[in-house]
C-alpha cells in the first residue's frame, strides 16, 4: 500500500521536475498577486499588518486553483489514467498519492515563500510564523478538496472555470481558519485553537477526499 | 426480497411515473394556492404590526420559508444524489437536476428578501452575519451544482458527477456554517445582532408556517413539472415517449 | 473463463450494439471487427469494466467483473487506443513506472530486454516526445514482453506499426496464447497469429450480432 503511494508521489515528482515551468509560474502568480495588494490599497503599514494574512491566504487559494485542473488532465490525455483505474489497487490510494505529490509541487513553494512575502506586509515575527505554520497545515486540504473538483470536471467544457466555480466555496472553511490564526496571533488571543481546527480540515481533506475523487475519475472515464 | 425491490423500483422508471407526476402536479398547484392565500392572508391582514419594526417586518412571511426551503431542498437533492448513486435509478439524477433550479431560486429570494428588509431595518442592504453569509455560499453551491450538469454532454456522467458533488456539498455545509459562526463570533464590532429575536406573536408563527407550507407545495409542483420536461427530452427516442408524443399531436 | 452476455451499448442516444454475446476460454483470442463507430472500443472498454453496459452482464470464472472488481482487474492488462506512456519520461522511465504502479516491480535488465525486442534500445534514455508515433505505440507496446496477467485487451495493437512490429506483436500474443492465456483486440487489418485458437465477431453486423459464438 505504501509502496503504491510511494510509486505514484514518485513517479508525479519526476514529471514535475520536467517541467517545471508550470511550477514557476503558479509561484510567481502568487508573489505577483501578493505584491499588487499594497499597490492597490496603499502603503500604510498599520493597514497592510491588517490586510496581510487575507491576502496571503487568498492569493495561496488562487495560486491553487491554477495548478489543479493539470492534477489529471494530463493522465487522462495520455490514456495513463485508465492505467491507473484498472490498476488492482483502490484507486483513491492513487489519488491519496496525487494530492500529495501535488502539495509538494504547489503547495510546499507556497509556503516557503509566505514569511518573505509577510515580511513585505510588516508583520512581526511570532505573525510571520504562525503565518508559514497555518500555511503548512492548511495547503493540504487545498490539494484533498480541489481534487475533488479536478475530477468532477475532467474533460468538461470549460473546466478551468468551472472548477474554481465548484472548488472556492469548499474552501472558505480553510479560508476562515487559515487567515484567523494569523489574526488572532496579531491580536494577541493566540492561534491554538484556529491550528488546531485546521489541522482536522487537512486531515480530512487529504483522507477524505480521494475516495469521492476516485469516484468522480471512475465517472469521467466511462 | 427481490420482488419487493421491484415493486418499490416500478416507480423508479420514467415510463411509469412520468403519468402519475402528471396526476399530482394539480394538486400540489392547489395545496400551494391555498396555504398561500391562507397565509398572506394572516400575514398582511391578521397579524398585528411589530412594535419595533413597523409594518416592514412582513417580509419575513416569504424570507424565513424561503431561508428554510433552500436549505431543505439541497438535503433533499443529496438525498435523491446518495439514492442515485447506490441503486443506479435513472429517475434519482432527474430529480436532483430537477429540483436545483427551485432550491437555487429560493437562496436567492431569501438573499434578496433579507437585503430589503436588513435596509430599514439596520440602514444597510447587507452584513457580513454568519447566516447570510452561510446562505450565499448555499447559492454558490447551488450554481456549481447547475454548471456542472450543464457543462457536461451525456446525461447520465451529468446525474454522476452532480450527485457527487452534491453529496461532497451536504457533508460541508455544516463545516461551512460552523466555520463561518466562528468567524463571525471573532469580526462581531458594530454589525447588529441577528440572533435576538422578539417574541413573536402566535399569529405571526401561524402565518409564517402556512407560508412555509405554501412554498413547500410549490416546490415539489415545480419540480415535479421540470421533471416531467426532463424525462420527456432525455427518453425522446424511446417507444412511450414517442407513443405518447404521438397520442398529443 | 470470459463469458458476455447480451451486451448493450448506448452512445448520447444511439444504440451502437445490442445482444452481444460469446465466450472465451484459455488459449482463445477473439478478434473484434467492424467499420468505424460500430462500437469495438466501447466493447473493450466494457470487458475492462471500465463503462457499464446498458444491459447484459460479463462474467470472469463464472463471476460478473464488477463483483470481483479488484479480483479481476489483477489479470486484466489492457492497452488502450492512447499509449499510456508519458511524453516527458524515457521509453526505459515509463515502462519501469509502469510495473512499480502495476505493483509488479521490473528489474532494469528485463526493462532493456523488453525495448531490444520492440527494437528502441539505443533509444531508452531519450524522452518520448522525441519519438515517432510507430515507435512511442512500440515503447507501450513493451509491456506486453514480460505480462504474465490472463487476459489482455487490447485496442487496435498493431496501428502505426511496421511490418516487423506487427509480426513481433503477432508473436506476443501468440506465445500468451500458448500459455494459456485470453485475448480480445480490434483490429482492421488480418494479421496471422502463429498459435491458438482465433475466432472472430464484426460488431454493426445484425447477422453477426445474433450469431453466439
Amino acid at each position: 500500500m505504501l509502496s503504491l503511494i510511494r510509486a505514484v508521489i514518485g513517479r508525479d515528482l519526476r514529471l514535475a521536475m520536467r517541467r517545471q515551468a508550470d511550477i514557476v509560474a503558479a509561484t510567481f502568480f502568487f508573489i505577483i498577486v501578493v505584491s499588487l495588494f499594497p499597490l492597490g490599497v496603499g502603503p500604510e503599514p498599520d493597514q497592510l499588518r491588517r490586510l496581510a494574512p487575507g491576502v496571503l491566504w487568498v492569493a495561496a487559494l488562487l495560486a491553487t486553483m491554477l495548478s489543479l485542473p493539470r492534477l489529471f488532465a494530463d493522465d487522462h490525455r495520455d490514456g495513463t489514467l485508465e492505467q491507473l483505474a484498472l490498476a488492482p489497487q483502490p484507486l483513491a490510494l492513487i489519488v491519496l498519492g496525487k494530492v500529495i505529490a501535488h502539495w509538494l509541487v504547489a503547495g510546499l513553494p507556497l509556503v516557503v515563500l509566505a514569511p518573505v512575502l509577510g515580511v513585505q506586509f510588516d508583520l512581526a515575527g511570532d505573525a510571520l510564523a504562525v503565518l508559514t505554520l497555518s500555511l503548512l497545515i492548511g495547503t493540504p486540504a487545498l490539494s484533498g478538496i480541489g481534487a475533488i473538483g479536478a475530477a468532477l470536471t475532467l474533460g468538461v467544457r470549460g473546466g478551468g472555470v468551472l472548477l474554481s466555480l465548484l472548488v472556492l466555496p469548499l474552501y472558505i472553511p480553510v479560508l476562515i481558519f487559515g487567515a484567523g490564526a494569523v489574526d488572532a496571533t496579531v491580536t494577541g488571543l493566540g492561534a491554538q485553537a484556529h491550528l488546531s481546527l485546521l489541522g482536522a480540515l487537512a486531515l480530512g481533506g487529504v483522507f477524505f477526499a480521494p475516495w469521492p475523487t476516485a469516484a468522480a475519475l471512475r465517472v469521467a472515464l466511462e | 426480497m427481490r420482488n419487493k425491490l421491484i415493486n418499490w423500483f416500478r416507480y423508479a422508471s420514467p415510463q411509469t411515473f412520468y403519468p402519475l407526476a402528471g396526476r399530482m402536479i394539480p394538486w400540489f398547484w392547489g395545496l400551494a394556492a391555498i396555504f398561500g392565500v391562507a397565509g398572506l392572508f394572516i400575514g398582511f391582514l391578521l397579524a398585528p404590526t411589530d412594535a419595533q419594526q413597523g409594518e416592514g417586518y412582513r417580509i419575513i412571511f416569504l424570507h424565513v420559508p424561503a431561508s428554510w426551503m433552500s436549505m431543505f431542498i439541497y438535503l433533499v437533492m443529496a438525498f435523491w444524489a446518495a439514492t442515485g448513486l447506490a441503486f443506479n435509478t435513472r429517475l434519482s439524477g432527474m430529480m436532483a437536476s430537477a429540483l436545483a433550479p427551485t432550491g437555487a431560486l429560493f437562496a436567492f429570494l431569501s438573499l434578496w428578501t433579507g437585503a430589503l428588509w436588513g435596509k430599514p431595518m439596520w440602514g444597510t442592504w447587507w452584513v457580513w452575519d454568519a447566516r447570510l453569509t452561510s446562505e450565499l455560499i448555499l447559492l454558490f453551491l447551488y450554481i456549481g451544482f447547475i454548471a456542472l450538469q450543464a457543462a457536461i454532454d451525456d446525461p447520465r456522467r451529468a446525474d454522476k458527477a452532480g450527485a457527487i458533488l452534491a453529496l461532497v456539498g451536504v457533508v460541508n455545509i455544516p463545516i461551512i456554517y460552523f466555520s463561518v459562526q466562528w468567524w463571525n463570533t471573532l469580526h462581531q464590532g458594530a454589525s447588529v445582532s441577528l440572533t435576538r429575536a422578539p417574541s413573536m406573536a402566535a399569529m405571526m408563527l401561524w402565518g409564517m408556517l402556512l407560508c412555509a407550507l405554501a412554498c413547500w407545495m410549490y416546490s415539489i409542483a415545480v419540480a415535479l413539472m421540470r421533471v416531467r420536461v426532463i424525462m420527456l427530452e432525455r427518453e425522446r427516442h424511446t417507444d412511450w415517449v414517442r407513443a405518447l408524443l404521438r397520442g398529443k399531436a | 473463463m470470459l463469458e458476455a452476455s447480451n451486451l448493450e451499448c448506448v452512445r448520447g442516444e444511439r444504440c451502437l450494439f445490442a445482444g452481444v454475446s460469446f465466450r472465451l476460454e484459455g488459449g482463445e483470442m477473439l478478434a473484434l471487427q467492424g467499420r468505424n463507430g460500430s462500437g469495438k472500443t466501447s466493447l473493450l472498454r466494457m470487458l475492462c469494466g471500465l463503462t457499464p453496459a446498458a444491459s447484459g452482464e460479463i462474467r470472469w470464472c463464472g463471476r460478473p467483473i464488477a463483483q470481483l472488481g479488484d479480483e479481476f482487474r489483477s489479470e486484466l492488462c489492457f492497452l488502450g487506443h492512447q499509449n499510456a506512456i508519458k511524453e516527458e519520461l524515457t521509453p526505459l522511465e515509463n515502462i519501469l513506472s509502469t510495473a512499480r504502479l502495476a505493483q509488479e516491480p521490473l528489474d532494469e535488465d528485463a526493462a532493456l530486454a523488453a525495448l531490444e525486442l520492440v527494437g528502441l534500445l539505443g533509444r531508452e534514455d531519450l524522452a518520448c516526445r522525441y519519438l515517432s508515433q510507430g515507435q512511442k505505440r512500440r515503447a507501450a507496446l513493451a509491456r506486453l514482453v514480460h505480462e504474465k496477467r490472463a487476459l489482455w485487451v487490447l485496442d487496435e495493437p498493431y496501428v502505426a506499426l511496421d511490418r516487423a512490429a506487427t509480426e513481433l506483436v503477432a508473436g506476443l500474443v501468440g506465445a500468451h496464447l500458448q500459455r494459456g492465456g485470453l485475448v480480445v483486440l480490434t483490429t482492421h487489418q488480418a494479421v496471422a497469429v502463429p498459435a491458438g485458437n482465433v475466432r472472430e465477431l464484426t460488431l454493426g453486423d445484425d447477422v453477426a450480432l445474433q450469431q453466439r459464438l
